[in-house]
């Protein structure tokens, strides 16, 4: 990345912050920010390394969970969340609330969540721009869904419906996306940056998630990230892809969660960051997860990337 | 039908054509992107099952419980966005599953790891504290009326299988080339502090467990247990239930009267 255009970008991220305050929708003005995380980089918490979180005591930011893996009754999870959440700050991620269907919210859900955060106070809560319930099923996965007027009613309903239930702010996370659809009117960016204009909500920006559908709608990848509410970012995820073709032999890659990050979602990165300033930075890591100090590794190239914009009296750690 | 409906029905049913309405920059067929859908939420509730049904796969092999898991999972997609729920049913579904005719006690080593499962997860209720304990062991005439309420994580499970003998088998603990599948065997699975126990038990003290989780006093417990069981020992069974500080509250005869009727 260039000097010049790190400069440039700074000035985006200055205007950025200045109008931040004005763009908060009616129903959220005078609630708690979105995100309080601190602006270093934070790891997704898995199970298989609750004990050398507590025992090594990492010099890492913040941790990430998935909500309705802590929707259990006791045991060894709240155990665990609940030492490392005295350590550390926290964020809690839905992987499960379906916002994107066109559905009622399930209120017994929202319920559980309400729980869960009063539980555990976290920092941050984020959910996706997706659904993944449909009826009485739950399909596990987050699945697209088309951008035109009707959908951003819905989702815009669902949202206030959801910050007005928790009494806070949300993050709205950007999906990876394999197909498009003919009932879209919106590009995603402007849609993102519309629903978080009528909501106040604010954006988890998926920085691979973005490089990821950039590769498979052929689109350029940082006019994509330019195209979203960038004022309004308040965590950024950082996670691994793999890659398959399409029935034209085309580059499809896959969100998987499943390995490092690659090369050009660094730069993606980079990029963003020149155009945001430092943000909270959390490396996903959900599939063929590796040793602790493997990911501990990763995430600090991420904290190197956010040390590098920060003023130098902000740089404690 | 809605465009929700559509997608969620073809993800789920890989005979389904791939739902209208969906575009590609190249002109490619969507099909091929839409598989990406639907492998990912068939491989996410496969893996699931697989992570809760460890020893049910090492008995039929990776291929098979795939095989197995795939048609439960595209039958029976989960009905809560809470995975750790995920699987009831699993072990009825393996019992009926033609192809799993030949290990009869696949579906009772499916109930175990779901006993298993429910424990890790079940609610943090603390042991009945010492001097309630003490008082009540002190007046035993009193207490053979009265009913213990155990963690809400313990189980009993009743097999005509050798079903302990098959799950440990695969943690290390025995050979199985030395296990006699057909010998009827009783499980308590609970989660003492962070960890699941499980343990082999008598069909006395099976019963004696199994009759206390249904409320009955400790006096009828007893007498079921001895019914089934002329070797039954209650003394024994208690030290079992203290030494693993199984109880949580007792109930007085009155109340575990209630419950039973």
């Amino acid at each position: 990345m260039s000097l010049e255009l790190r400069h440039t970008g700074a000035g985006v991220a200055r205007r950025a912050s200045q109008s931040s305050g004005l763009r908060v929708g009616p129903a959220m003005t005078g609630k708690p920010l979105a995100s309080t995380l601190p602006v270093r980089a934070g790891v997704g918490l898995k199970p298989e390394h609750f004990q050398d979180v507590l025992a090594d005591g990492p010099n890492i930011g913040f941790f990430e969970v998935h909500a309705e893996n802590y929707m259990v009754a006791g045991g060894p999870f709240h155990h665990y969340l609940t030492l490392i959440r005295e350590r550390y700050p926290l964020s809690i991620h839905g992987v499960g609330l379906s916002i994107g269907a066109d559905a009622l919210l399930d209120t017994t859900h929202l319920n559980a969540l309400a729980v869960l955060l009063n539980r555990y106070q976290p920092q941050s809560f984020s959910e996706h721009l997706a659904w993944s319930t449909h009826g009485e099923t739950f399909l596990n996965d987050l699945l697209p869904l088309p951008y035109n007027t009707a959908t951003l009613q819905r989702v815009c309903d669902h949202i206030d419906q959801v910050q007005t239930h928790l009494k806070r702010r949300m993050l709205l996370e950007n999906p990876a996306t394999y197909v498009e659809f003919a009932a879209s009117t919106w590009e995603e960016g402007a849609f993102l940056s519309e629903l978080v204009r009528r909501t106040g909500c604010g954006l988890l920006l998926d920085v691979n998630n973005v490089y990821v559908s950039s590769v498979n709608h052929q689109r350029d990848a940082r006019a994509a990230i330019c195209a979203l509410p960038l004022a309004q970012v308040g965590e950024i995820h950082l996670a691994g892809f793999a890659e398959q073709t399409d029935g034209n032999g085309a580059p499809l890659l896959i969100d998987s969660h499943g390995a490092p990050v690659a090369r050009p979602v660094w730069d993606l990165y980079a990029y963003t960051l020149g155009l945001t300033g430092p943000k909270p930075t959390l490396l996903e890591r959900d599939n063929d997860i590796p040793a602790w100090p493997v990911l501990l590794a990763e995430a600090g190239l991420a904290d190197q990337q956010l040390c590098a914009l920060m003023p130098a009296e902000e740089v404690t750690a | 039908m809605n465009s929700q409906s559509a997608f969620a029905q073809a993800v789920l049913d890989p005979e389904l054509p791939c739902p209208t309405g969906l575009t590609t920059w190249n002109g490619s067929d969507p099909a091929t992107r839409f598989a990406v859908y639907r492998n990912n939420v068939t491989v996410s509730l496969i893996d699931a099952l697989a992570d809760s049904y460890p020893v049910v796969q090492q008995l039929v092999g990776e291929a098979f419980f795939r095989a197995m898991a795939k048609v439960f999972a595209l039958a029976n997609p989960p009905r809560s966005p809470v995975m750790a729920n995920y699987g009831h049913g699993f072990a009825e579904f393996v019992a009926t599953f033609p192809p799993a005719r030949s290990v009869p006690y696949l579906a009772d080593v499916a109930r175990l790891e779901m006993a298993r499962v429910q424990a890790y997860h079940a609610a943090d209720v603390p042991p009945i504290d010492t001097g309630t304990l003490h008082d009540a062991l002190a007046q035993p005439e009193q207490l053979m009326g009265l009913n213990l309420v155990l963690h809400p994580s313990v189980q009993v499970l009743m097999s005509p299988f050798a079903v302990y003998s098959l799950w440990a088998a695969h943690q290390g603990a025995l050979c199985i080339s030395s296990v006699a599948v057909d010998v009827a065997q009783a499980v308590l699975v609970f989660r003492h502090g962070l960890d699941v126990q499980t343990l082999e038990l008598s069909k006395g003290t099976a019963l004696f467990v199994s009759q206390l989780l249904c409320h009955a006093s400790l006096l009828e417990a007893t007498g079921a247990a001895s019914d089934l069981d002329t070797d039954f020992d209650l003394s024994q069974t208690l030290g079992l239930v203290l030494r693993w500080q199984l109880i949580t509250h007792i109930n007085t005869g009155v109340q575990a009267h209630e419950h039973t009727h």
